[in-house]
């Protein structure tokens, strides 16, 4: 029978050094490893929503997150994952994306008020007996080169229909770069600048190019920390089916203007479709692939205060509005894209805060034209 | 305290205990103790509280100190006038020790003030110090008090005097009305508008556990069990930097023996002193940061109408409470060990005990010893003597305790019932005990049965506890009422 031999503990410097010794070899290693590998779009993909949690109705977004069970973030994986868009299609659902601005989004306006809620409300039911379902995956910024990106990743979530929300506002060129969603994915806004000939420059010191050392795991710090924070709001999501912090006031539209006829740095009398970004809203539909595409110039305020026969409203001077009008049908017809101009579609006093910004009813308004307007597509799609 | 504060003293303490010898340790404590007091307090609206509000507690621990000392004796007189020789008092042999600590303590109050003429490198205190005269004012009050209070003997009923004091302070920071007034009268005295008086001006970082601590110490002193301490250890013991802001409440004669010992940082102190701060830091700074997101509170308590979701944040708040407090004890822990203090422990695995009087002797230990020690077994004893029986004698002690603790944490009815609902569960758990004392040994022979028994009493434990942060947390008790309703179903 023999003995049993025991090690003894090693002394507690040497312990403290060993561990100490170890700790920073493996913390150079993992931080190797992170820069090398970039595990961030990987990591954006685990989630607990539309398992644990319920998908959110609309795209992570929010400045005040403590209040707003909600926070805005670049990871795009993640962004779609938490999204209740990522959860199976049904076999009897008529799956319907709409993408825009933050009209679409629904600034002010709780989850189950906006455009995609009050067209689900709709109980829309397509001709060969599908659920319409509509899903929220508009974005609070106007720039259309956003919305391509957005779109270009829409294709896994089996959409029969998208429903692309436009205004002149995200077309002027100095728009089109400046989301920090654009910015801090610069790879993927480059592949598309390359991929559909956009004129924009894929050298634009925005786009964030990431140094070796952002690369690294303290370097991603804060990326990671919104993915763990994304994960543990939901839970307040969940509870609450809060997601944006809307207060109680907010100072209306304007109503009442400086005689300025300018548009961003175009002057009348006349917009083309060189002037802004149509190159970019053609890519965005390329972008759609198969799936059929109905673009909608969306509703704006019409201004009846001080200089309102110069401007219809903060945004747009008279002239350049109409000629986008204009060009954009006219792009839409020669193309054979599904339009509707519904700039009109709702009452001037269900504006809040911006030129394009709806109330519920002013969202309901719209929603009673969008419905039939994909119900009429969705008749002549296979 | 953030991460840079940790990273400060955990340097700070590795220099004191790993480089200076005995007595260079001694003052480096203090010296960073003070310092700390100031560095920590956050900014108020009020001008000046940054530098007053700290100035203010190191006065207050100077002056208990003052009279809680035995004052020197006067030295005897043979018959024909000779001195007798007579070994020296033992308040003598501080008395230089005495004079350097209040010298330091004044310049410490200098050395924060003054910098507010030095521009760029103003200030360790968040926002502008006062100018001259206050400063040179608070040194002086600091310096005499030590000096000048501790020669004049101090009355019979000095100790009941200073727990008075204290406790009409504390009052006065607890209900919102007074705080507000208070904070009023000192707008005026700083030339600020009174009409923007705040409660919150008031905010006091450390105040609660000065306190106990001084109130322990005057109350030893009545007893007659102080030991003798000189100024430049009770100092540090009261204001010591690691347990400042959140304990853990030490006894005086324990940490004395602590600072008298002789120290040298070693490998042993090293790793035990680093391994609580490290754990210190996983449970507060990731642990309970990230559930501190998602925990119950004011603002979500009313939003959430479903049962299943507002359990999840209830039961985030409750380990969050754990994990920051626990955390913050760890970090105290570990840096009071790299300088060679044992500070006592404060939380003992609590969520996993078995009944809620076991919980109570592992959650907030030192502050529970100390209602114990000053509340609770006085008040057991007076009850005593009178014709009550036992059960009300239990029911009374336990619930005013309780609700004393409870009244700790703030001067409002949701505390009160906080209190009264631990004490309560006290109560029936101590009536319970009694119950099936006798019944206990039937299970020996039933292991399993009785390991059932153990794992339903700590779910029933941790339940009645994570119930009871929705009093805890809520501003009042209508909306605690319906939160608790909605959990349970009802709502």
């Amino acid at each position: 029978m023999s003995t049993p031999v025991t090690t003894p503990a090693p002394p507690p410097t040497r312990l403290i050094r060993n561990v100490l010794v170890k700790a920073a070899l493996l913390f150079v290693a993992v931080n190797l490893l992170f820069a090398a590998v970039n595990p961030l779009p990987a990591l954006g993909r685990l989630t607990l929503y539309n398992s644990v949690l319920p998908g959110r109705l609309r795209l992570p977004y929010g400045e005040s997150p403590e209040r707003s069970y909600n926070l805005s973030l670049y990871n795009l994986n993640a962004l779609f994952g938490s999204h209740a868009v990522a959860r199976p299609k049904a076999a009897d659902e008529y799956r319907v994306l709409l993408v825009g601005d933050s009209s679409v989004w629904g600034y002010l306006l709780p989850a189950p008020q906006t455009l995609a809620a009050q067209l689900n409300a709709a109980g829309l039911v397509t001709a060969d007996g599908r659920r319409l379902v509509a899903y929220n995956l508009g974005y609070p910024i106007l720039s259309l080169t956003k919305d391509l990106l957005l779109l270009s990743r829409l294709a896994p979530y089996q959409p029969d229909l998208i429903v692309w929300l436009v205004t002149l506002e995200s077309f002027p060129a100095d728009k089109q770069l400046f989301p920090p969603l654009v910015q801090n994915n610069a790879a993927e806004v480059r592949a598309l600048i390359a991929r559909y000939q956009l004129n924009l420059d894929p050298h634009d010191p925005r786009l964030v190019d990431p140094s070796w050392w952002d690369r690294t795991l303290i370097g991603q710090r804060r990326a990671l920390a919104d993915l763990l924070r994304l994960q543990l709001y939901g839970f307040l999501w969940a509870g609450t089916g809060i997601d944006q912090d809307i207060p109680a006031q907010y100072t209306p539209r304007q109503e009442d203007f400086e005689p300025d006829a300018s548009f961003h740095d175009l002057q009348p009398p006349h917009l083309t479709a060189e002037d802004v970004a149509f190159d970019v809203l053609a890519a965005g539909v390329e972008a759609a692939g198969p799936t059929p595409i109905l673009l909608i110039n969306e509703p704006m305020f019409v201004s009846a205060g001080q200089n309102s026969d110069i401007r219809y409203n903060f945004f747009y001077p008279r002239w350049a509005y109409d000629d986008y009008r204009v060009v954009l049908a006219h792009t839409a017809a020669a193309r054979g894209w599904p339009y509707v101009d519904l700039w009109d579609a709702a009452a001037n006093t269900e504006f809040t805060d911006s030129p394009i910004h709806l109330t519920p009813l002013g969202e309901s308004q719209l929603a009673a034209r969008v419905g039939p307007a994909i119900l009429s597509l969705a008749e002549g799609a296979p | 305290m953030t991460l840079t504060h940790l990273l400060v003293f955990a340097a700070l303490a590795l220099v004191a205990g790993g480089l200076l010898p005995g007595r260079a340790r001694a003052w480096l404590l203090l010296v960073v103790s003070v310092l700390a007091l100031y560095w920590l307090q956050p900014l108020t609206a009020l001008r000046y509280a940054d530098f007053l509000l700290p100035t203010a507690t190191l006065a207050l621990t100077v002056l208990v100190w003052a009279v809680t000392q035995p004052v020197p004796a006067p030295p005897a007189r043979g018959p024909a006038g000779a001195a007798v020789v007579a070994p020296p008092a033992p308040a003598n042999t501080h008395q230089r020790d005495t004079l350097r600590t209040a010298a330091v303590l004044a310049l410490l109050v200098l050395a924060v003030g003054l910098p507010r003429y030095l521009g760029p490198l103003c200030c360790l205190t968040p926002g502008r110090p006062p100018d001259l005269v206050w400063v040179l004012g608070a040194a002086l009050l600091v310096a005499a008090l030590a000096l000048l209070l501790n020669r004049a003997p101090a009355g019979r009923r000095a100790w009941a005097v200073g727990v008075v004091l204290l406790l009409v302070i504390f009052l006065v920071l607890k209900i919102e009305p007074l705080a507000q007034g208070v904070s009023a009268g000192l707008r005026v005295a700083v030339g600020q508008s009174p009409g923007l008086a705040l409660a919150a001006d008031l905010r006091w970082l450390g105040y609660s556990y000065v306190a106990f601590r001084l109130i322990h110490v005057l109350r030893e002193r009545a007893l007659g069990r102080l030991p003798n301490v000189a100024l430049r250890e009770f100092v540090t013991y009261a204001l010591f930097f690691p347990a400042f802001t959140a304990g853990p409440i030490d006894r005086v004669e324990r940490f004395v023996k602590d600072a008298r010992a002789p120290f040298k940082l070693d490998g042993a102190a090293l790793l035990e002193g680093g391994s609580r701060i490290t754990l210190g830091v996983l449970k507060k700074f990731v642990l309970a940061d990230s559930l501190a997101l998602i925990a119950f509170n004011a603002a979500n308590a009313g939003q959430t109408h479903s049962p299943l979701w507002l359990w999840v944040l209830v039961y985030a708040y409750a380990w969050r409470l754990y994990l920051d407090f626990s955390g913050y004890t760890d970090i105290a822990l570990g840096l009071g060990r790299l300088v060679g203090m044992r500070l006592p422990e404060n939380f003992d695995r609590p969520y996993t005990r078995q009944n809620l009087t076991l919980f109570w002797n592992s959650w907030h230990i030192t502050l529970a010893q100390w209602f114990r020690a000053y509340i609770f077994n006085p008040l057991t004893r007076a009850l005593r003597a009178r014709p009550l029986p036992p059960a009300v004698i239990i029911l009374l002690t336990q619930m005013v305790v309780m609700v004393l603790i409870g009244l700790w944490h703030g001067v409002t009815w949701n505390f009160v019932i906080w209190g009264a609902w631990h004490g309560l569960g006290l109560f029936i758990h101590n009536r319970w005990a009694d119950f099936t004392k006798p019944r206990a040994a039937a299970l020996d022979g039933r292991p399993r049965l009785k390991l059932a028994g153990q794992w339903l009493g700590v779910f029933l434990t941790f339940h009645y506890v994570a119930l009871g942060w929705v009093w805890f947390v809520l501003p009042t008790p209508a909306l605690a009422l319906q939160v608790l309703r909605t959990l349970v179903g009802l709502g």
